[in-house]
């Protein structure tokens, strides 16, 4: 009544408000006057009379609590007297207050407002209208009849405190005296001082206290302990922050604070997408169908219910029964195969008895079923009427079919005939088979009675044994006969049998049916629990999809019959794939519900789609225990028929859901299922995008073989784009190209970036010249643009270097006229290769100064010369070289390096002779070895008094340069000592390009300086034209030559000095110019030495830094003590005389240090050269020097790339046939040691080959300096000498250091015996530990061979005359066959005099025989070691270049063989020109 | 000249030194080269030069302006030795004298296109403080031998160096006929995007 009143109320006011507000909406909030109030009396009796129909017990005229409690609360000001006076109309306060609210509300939500009024509309539409018309009367007439005004009422301030004070009650803040806390007449009492604990309290503010304190004292509460303090405990709080310390982690860890292994959870919905989401998200549908539910056991069962279901359950079994009509298919069966069996007689007779048997069963079984169900319905029946009412509809009508009962005997009889015969069949055969066996246990036994009668009639010498197996085999029981059933027993069997089991002949056929057509007579419902609880009681059911609740049906109640229809169909979206439906039953009574059950939906096949898919039949129980105190049955809770309780039944609550869960299908008859539902296990499907052996559901097959296996027996639809991955992995499988290794690989994906096998890598040209120029391969270093595709490269890029490769092997003989040199050639290279690789690698180590430069710190000294220096005149009188900037190999090319030679002057050029002239009679003088270097002779003077005529041009010589082709001269000069002072400028170009050091150092090429004399001769025919025609003929006659090698420029940075010039020994026309001037000191000193000299200067623009030696260190076999000695000793001296070299080791020819001394050995010389002149020593001497430098000349740096040296033994060298300066000098001390000189090696500088070697001897109380390369001496004071600076001496016992002020040999002493002036390796301090030398102990000479010197004679002048011809293409080469032979004739005895003092002889003898010819040339003589440097040493001498038209040519070439190969080599070469 | 087997590719590097970025100095110059490996040529363009002297701004800008345009254009058979462009940069010390400021290499950029690099520079130190001293009253700082040193790396173990500032160098590049002789240098974004401008 309550809320009704209320809702009128909010419904009411509304509408009036409405109208208020259309009609005076300014003066509503504005006006003191509140309309509501002016509405009352109308409004309040018209409510009153609502109430009073409505609620006829509020009409008391006293106000209700809540209305007293309004009427305080609320503050209604404005007419407080009008309310005061109508107290009989305080009603309308309480309505007032209901409009108050609803305005507010109102305000707050118009719809609910508008709402309001629409429901009151049809109500209050008509009254509207005329309480429009009320209002506007009232305002009119009665406004002054409701309102008085009044003066605001104040109450004063102090008044309002004082009154409240009265009320409230503010505690103080004062402190309140103990004595007011405790009890009376208590002290307090302190437990501290008394020595018990007192815990600390927690801190509390004392203020607060206070407070607390007063206004506990005020509530008259017993809070205060014995000490007059409010009762508190102590302080929770620990003092300090503490936790269990963690100090034995492993052992004694609290088992609360072990850690425990959890497995890692996979996220279960991630990466669970059905596949393909970009398109078919939320495709995919799944139609959940929640038809029904019917319980078979419920615990409001009533015992007839449960007796009913289970009639109800026996007749669906029996119609199940029935509608696969078993016993009526075998029953045919048993009869078709009797007849068979007639026919076939008893092929199949034990098919059928099985057959038979089978019917029997089921026969029996659909008896016994026909039993139980009457049975229950009997008790059914008993139970109702013991209960007197019926509340089940279960009805079993029993409906009889009549059959003809003869026609139904006969059957039966004929059954069991039929049976009976089978059996009789059967027992015959059974009884044949006894008999059988019977008759053969008969045999035996018969067998063995008439053994034992033979033995017992047979004579006694039966022995023992026999006896003893009589006695111990037992006798065999006489077997007794099978007997024979009895036909009568076996009928009565088969009778009694049928009549268990089958219906009796004449018995109508029983057909149960049960129908829900009983009448229910209910009990008053009020009074039967099950029923009300029944009808209480409502279901629902969730539907849960992938464990999450999706959705749920409506509540629906429970049925009187126990059945709940839900009807309702869920469609679900699924982006997820399908692991499980589920759904819940709860069942719900009032507003609590309890899950009842859970039951599982498997899910769909793909091909299971909504509208096809027949509804399923879920069977769930539960094991809820449920109990009532009435007359339900409940649920677990055993229960008996009986009314004695016996035979009791516990039946659980269960029931069959009847659903039906499908794909949805699409507009377009599409279904909505995911695209690979193969697998209906959708639990692997959510793996499947991952790893495609688990979502087949074979997560645990890691084998091969058995995936195969398992493939093959699932049959894999190889075509289904979902199975791809797995079918792929299973053709590789059975391929069997994957198999586990049993090895471990480092780089197991090296094979994935082999994109070709090395084979055919190795094959690839291509690679092959990359992996050739990064080796640096010399014919690949710096070979540039490898082509980009295999095949353009060419094969003949590598046909150089195979055949380089190849000729390692071969030796060719046709180069070199001679195998044994090519052998010699081919060992060379070997060493050389071994060396170049060696340097190669040393090569790629680097220092600061390669990389960085950087000045060199100034000392005081160089500072001081740089002071000095500003001192110095700008341009001096005589100026000096100034050190260039060097700069490195590397960023140079072609044309940017030349070579300067500055030809600065000549002395002693040989002058014409006049051509006709007499031949002056010159006495040949023996050419003493002593003179020299005594002063000069006379031998001269024979020239003195030749007719050479002053005003003839003695010579005119120029200098022609010749460095890799390319040809410089200079101008023609007059005199025999000529100033050119000129510099010539040659270019240079690297072999290959390739301006690294390495390859600079290999330039082989030499630079030529030839001397020439220009002649002229007036070729003018006719003497009338002399006057105005000058018609002259150049020719230029080779004088004589320098050679210098590049490398000893490059080494050497710049070449200086004056060289002796390599001039034949006879020059035909040409003679010395003696001195003049008559005997003078000079002219005695020049005349020492003969031959012409030049003065040079070459050098390379820019400077290039010459190659540092390798940085190596070799090993070596010495002694370590010696080497550190070594080291020591080298160092010192470098430090001390930088300039000066010094060696202690070398390296020998296997690229191993060894001590230096250990090469001087004395070696005899070959006996010939002794024996030659067996009473001259120094002839003997020469001859030695000169077998010496007719071994060929190699110089190492050129051969080996690196000023590396390698010193060769003296057999090694004399096997090589090819040396440089060591080699030499090395030989020549152990032969002059051999002869018994004091000799010395002298490490130094000479011109031009740089640092070398030298001999030194001492003999008659002088020394001389030998050079070993030309076989010459000088003497130690020899201003010619071309030894420049003595480093140190050698000989086999020690090593010494010249530690003299100078090194030039002219102002040292040789006296090594001298401490001061030679610093010793071996002191006493360090004495020799006695080396033993690396020489051999002898040297073994090959016999000299005559006849292979003549072969190699023909073919040298062979050679020779066709490069002659060869070189003058334009013009017929002519040769004086008597020259010739004339020169032939002279070249033995060149080689006799070793090259002197013939000249004059000879060529008085030439002039005789050729008078009229103008004759010009000269013999070479070479030492042979290949063909090419003496063809370039003819072409260099230029004689091919005379051009005249008559000109004839000869050539005579002589070959003098020494000892062990040795050959020197003459080449006579002149040109012949018929001067008329 | 469309022929369908080339022999060599082509790469076209236009581009310029822009300007470095060394906060101490001023007065600079830069010299550069290129440095290739042996199967590249130059077939047209300048292969090393030296720029103008470079005053810093009068404003605040920091950086030295060259605007030193590049042009040059490689032929080879083969990427090993890619061209780098080695730029040394000079300028006057306390005293005058012209010395090393900063050496510096990088690669000629592999893709076509635009690109923009920033070298970093350093000179080498000198290997004792005396030496220091020394070099710097006399103005003869150590340098490489070679400009090149900067552009390999055999030998500069031995070798300490200090770093002095920043060289800014833009490459526009071109390559001719990479793809055909199988190399492909072109990211795969840039393709697309070639592509799609074709398509």
């Amino acid at each position: 009544a309550e809320s009704l009143l209320q809702q009128e109320a909010l419904a009411e006011p509304a509408s009036r408000l409405q109208g208020l507000r259309d009609r005076d909406p300014l003066t509503r909030f504005d006006t003191e006057v509140r309309p509501p109030v002016r509405l009352v009396p109308e409004r309040c009796q018209r409510l009153r009379c609502r109430d009073d129909v409505a609620t006829p017990q509020v009409d008391s005229g006293l106000p209700t609590a809540e209305e007293a409690y309004n009427f305080f609360t609320f503050n209604f000001d404005p007419e407080p007297l009008e309310e005061a006076a109508e107290q009989k109309k305080e009603r309308r306060f309480v309505e007032d207050r209901g409009v108050e609210e609803e305005e507010e509300e109102g305000g707050g939500g118009g719809e609910e407002e508008a709402q309001v009024e629409d429901g009151g509309e049809g109500e209050s539409g008509s009254e509207e209208e005329d309480k429009e018309e009320d209002g506007e009367l009232f305002i009119d007439e009665t406004a002054q009849d409701f309102l008085e005004v009044k003066k605001a009422e104040y109450l004063g301030y102090h008044s309002r405190v004082q009154r409240e004070s009265e009320v409230l009650f503010t505690p103080s803040l004062r402190t309140v005296p103990t004595s007011c806390k405790v009890p009376e007449n208590m002290q307090p009492r302190y437990l501290e001082e008394e020595g018990l604990y007192v815990g600390e309290r927690p801190p509390v503010s004392l203020a607060n206290q206070n407070i607390l304190e007063n206004r506990i004292l005020q509530q008259d509460e017993k809070w205060f302990g014995d000490d007059g303090r409010v009762l508190a405990l102590t302080d929770p709080i620990k003092q300090s922050s503490t936790r269990p310390p963690l100090f034995n982690l492993e052992e004694d860890l609290d088992p609360a604070l072990q850690t425990v292994y959890r497995k890692a959870l996979k996220t279960r919905h991630a990466s669970r997408y059905v596949a393909g989401l970009g398109e078919t998200a939320g495709r995919c549908q799944l139609d959940v169908d929640v038809s029904g539910l019917i319980f078979s056991h419920h615990p409001l069962f009533s015992r007839e219910h449960v007796l009913g279901v289970r009639l109800v359950q026996l007749y669906d079994q029996h119609l199940n029964r029935q509608h696969r009509n078993i016993t009526g298919l075998l029953t045919d069966k048993v009869v078709h195969a009797f007849l068979l069996v007639l026919l076939l007689t008893c092929l199949l007779c034990l098919a059928n008895r099985n057959t038979r048997r089978l019917r029997d069963v089921e026969q029996e079984k659909d008896r016994t079923l026909l039993k139980s169900t009457l049975k229950v319905w009997k008790e059914m029946k008993a139970l109702r009427e013991f209960q007197r009412f019926t509340n089940t509809a279960y009805k079993l009508h029993l409906r009889k079919q009549e059959v003809n009962q003869s026609r139904d005997e006969q059957d039966f009889e004929e059954e069991i005939q039929m049976e009976l015969v089978e059996l009789q069949g059967e027992l015959e055969e059974e009884y044949q088979r006894k008999i059988s066996q019977y008759r053969q246990q008969l045999e035996e036994w018969k067998a063995w009675r008439k053994k034992q009668v033979d033995l017992l009639t047979g004579a006694d010498d039966e022995d023992e044994d026999e006896q003893e197996e009589k006695d111990l085999g037992s006798e065999p029981p006489k077997p007794e006969p099978p007997e024979r059933q009895e036909l009568s027993l076996l009928e009565q069997q088969v009778r009694e049998k049928a009549a268990r089991i089958r219906r009796k002949p004449g018995e109508p056929i029983l057909v149960p049916e049960v129908t829900l057509s009983e009448q229910l007579t209910y009990k008053p419902f009020y009074f039967f629990p099950p029923f009300s609880d029944v009808a209480r009681r409502s279901l629902f059911v969730k539907v849960l999809y992938n464990d999450k609740e999706v959705s749920r049906t409506d509540r629906r109640p429970l049925g009187a019959d126990f059945r709940v229809h839900f009807g309702q169909i869920f469609n679900l979206k699924i982006a997820n794939w399908p692991e499980s439906v589920r759904l819940q039953v709860f069942e719900a009574s009032g507003s609590s519900s309890a899950l009842l059950a859970e039951v599982f939906v498997p899910l769909p096949e793909s091909t299971v789609l909504t509208g096809s898919a027949p509804p399923q039949e879920l069977e769930f129980s539960s094991s809820q225990r449920v109990t009532f105190n009435h007359e339900g049955v409940g649920s677990d809770v055993p229960f008996s028929f009986e009314a004695d309780g016996s035979n009791k039944l516990t039946l659980l609550t269960s029931g069959k859901l009847s659903c039906c869960v499908s794909w949805a299908v699409g507009e377009n008859d599409i279904p909505l299922a995911p695209p690979t539902s193969q697998t209906p296990g959708g639990i692997h499907g959510a793996l499947r995008q991952t790893d495609a052996i688990a979502c087949i559901g074979a997560s645990g097959l890691s084998d091969m073989k058995r995936l195969s296996k398992w493939a093959a027996e699932s049959r894999l639809d190889p075509n289904d784009p979902s199975n791809v991955v797995l079918m792929q992995l299973l053709t590789v499988a059975s391929s069997g190209e994957v198999q586990v290794p049993d090895y471990f690989r480092l780089e197991q994906l090296q094979e994935e970036f082999n994109f070709v096998t090395d084979e055919e890598l190795q094959k690839s040209r291509r690679f092959r010249l990359l992996t050739l120029r990064s080796q640096e391969v010399v014919e690949f270093r710096n070979y540039k643009n490898v082509p980009a595709v295999e095949r353009e490269v060419s094969e003949k890029v590598f046909q150089d270097y195979e055949k380089r490769l190849r000729d390692g092997e071969v030796v060719d003989t046709k180069e070199h006229l001679d195998p044994h040199r090519a052998v010699v050639a081919k060992y060379l290279k070997k060493i050389r290769e071994s060396v170049m690789n060696r340097f190669l690698i040393a090569k790629h180590h680097f220092l600061l100064s390669d990389l960085v430069q950087e000045d060199e710190v100034p000392s005081i000294g160089v500072l001081g010369l740089n002071i000095f220096k500003l001192a110095e005149p700008k341009r001096p009188l005589k100026p000096r070289r100034k050190e260039r900037k060097k700069v490195t190999a590397q960023n140079l090319a072609d044309g940017n390096i030349k070579l300067l030679v500055n030809i600065i002057r000549a002395y002693d050029i040989p002058v014409r002779k006049p051509h006709p002239s007499k031949p002056a009679v010159a006495s040949k003088s023996a050419r003493s070895f002593t003179e020299a270097f005594v002063a000069a002779q006379s031998s001269q003077s024979a020239l003195h008094g030749n007719d050479w005529p002053l005003n003839q041009v003695q010579v005119r010589p120029f200098v022609e340069v010749t460095f890799q082709r390319s040809v410089r001269q200079t101008t023609t000069a007059d005199g025999p000592n000529p100033c050119w002072n000129e510099e010539l400028e040659l270019p240079f170009s690297a072999p290959n390009g390739d301006y690294s050091t390495s390859s600079l150092q290999s330039v082989k090429d030499e630079v030529f300086i030839n001397i020439f004399d220009e002649m002229t001769f007036d070729i003018t025919e006719d003497d009338r034209e002399r006057g105005s025609t000058v018609h002259t003929r150049i020719e230029k006659h080779w004088l004589g030559s320098v050679k210098i090698p590049f490398s000893t420029i490059y080494l050497q940075s710049r070449i200086d000095g004056t060289f002796k010039v390599q001039s034949p020994p006879v020059l035909l026309g040409y003679s010395k110019e003696r001195s003049l001037a008559g005997e003078g000191g000079y002219d005695s000193v020049l005349s020492l030495s003969e031959g012409s000299f030049v003065t040079l200067f070459i050098t390379i623009q820019p400077q290039l830094i010459p190659g540092e030696s390798v940085r190596e260190k070799f090993d070596s076999q010495e002694d370590e003590r010696l080497l550190h000695a070594a080291e020591a000793f080298q160092r010192d001296a470098a430090l001390r005389f930088p300039g000066r070299p010094c060696l202690t080791t070398v390296i020998d020819i296997s690229g191993k240090a060894v001590f230096i001394t250990r090469y001087v050995r004395p070696l005899s010389p070959p006996q010939e050269l002794l024996d030659a002149f067996p009473n001259s020593p120094q002839e003997a001497t020469e001859l030695v020097a000169r077998y010496v430098s007719l071994i060929p000349s190699l110089p190492d740096s050129v051969s080996f790339t690196s000023i590396c040296d390698l010193w060769s033994t003296s057999d090694q060298f004399l096997a090589l046939l090819a040396g440089d300066e060591e080699e030499h000098a090395v030989l020549l001390c152990c032969y002059f040691l051999a002869m018994g000189k004091k000799a010395w090696l002298i490490i130094g500088t000479a011109i031009p080959e740089g640092p070398t070697a030298y001999v030194l001897t001492y003999e008659q109380g002088r020394y001389l300096i030998w050079d070993p390369g030309r076989g010459q001496y000088y003497g130690q004071y020899d201003t010619f000498c071309p030894l420049q600076s003595v480093g140190c001496l050698i000989n086999a016992d020690n090593v010494w250091f010249n530690t003299q002020v100078y090194d030039a040999p002219m102002r040292m002493g040789f006296d090594v015996s001298r401490s001061k002036l030679w610093k010793p390796f071996f002191s006493r301090a360090f004495p020799n530990p006695g080396l033993s030398s690396v020489q051999p102990e002898e040297l073994v000479y090959r016999r000299v061979d005559k006849v292979a010197a003549a072969e190699l004679q023909d073919r040298i002048e062979k050679v020779l005359k066709e490069k002659i011809m060869e070189w003058r293409p334009r013009h017929p080469t002519r040769w004086n066959r008597y020259c010739t032979s004339t020169l032939r004739h002279f070249l033995p005895k060149l080689e006799q005099s070793r090259g002197r003092d013939v000249g004059d002889e000879h060529r008085l003898e030439l002039q005789s025989m050729l008078g009229d010819y103008r004759i010009s040339g000269f013999p070479l003589n070479v030492p042979f070691s290949e063909l090419q440097p003496i063809v370039e040493a003819v072409y260099s001498t230029g004689v091919h270049n005379v051009e005249v038209s008559n000109v004839e040519f000869a050539l005579a070439v002589y070959v003098h063989p020494y000892a062990s190969n040795v050959l020197s080599v003459w080449v006579y070469l002149a040109s012949l020109v018929r001067t008329r | 000249m469309a022929t369908n087997n080339p022999s060599v590719f082509l790469v076209m590097i236009n581009g310029q030194i822009e300007g470095a970025n060394f906060p101490e100095y001023d007065d600079l110059y830069c010299k550069y080269c290129f440095v290739y490996g042996n199967d590249w040529a130059p077939t047209s363009g300048l292969e090393e030069g030296i720029s103008q002297i470079a005053c810093r701004g009068q404003g605040t800008q920091p950086a030295l302006v060259w605007n030193f345009p590049l042009e040059i254009t490689f032929k080879s058979t083969n990427p090993f030795g890619w061209p780098q462009i080695a730029v040394s940069v000079y300028g006057p010390d306390t005293f005058g004298n012209d010395v090393v400021r900063g050496y510096g290499a990088v690669h000629v950029p592999l893709t076509p296109g635009k690109h923009v690099r920033t070298v970093p520079m350093f000179v080498p130190e000198s290997t004792s403080r005396l030496q220091k001293f020394t070099s710097w009253l006399m103005g003869r700082r150590p340098e490489f031998t070679d400009p090149k040193v900067v552009a390999q790396g055999e030998g500069r173990e031995v070798t300490r160096v200090r770093s002095q500032g920043t060289v800014t160098i833009s490459f526009n590049i071109v390559t001719k006929d990479m793809k055909k002789l199988g190399y492909d240098a072109t990211p795969s974004e840039a393709l697309s995007a070639y592509t799609h401008l074709q398509g």
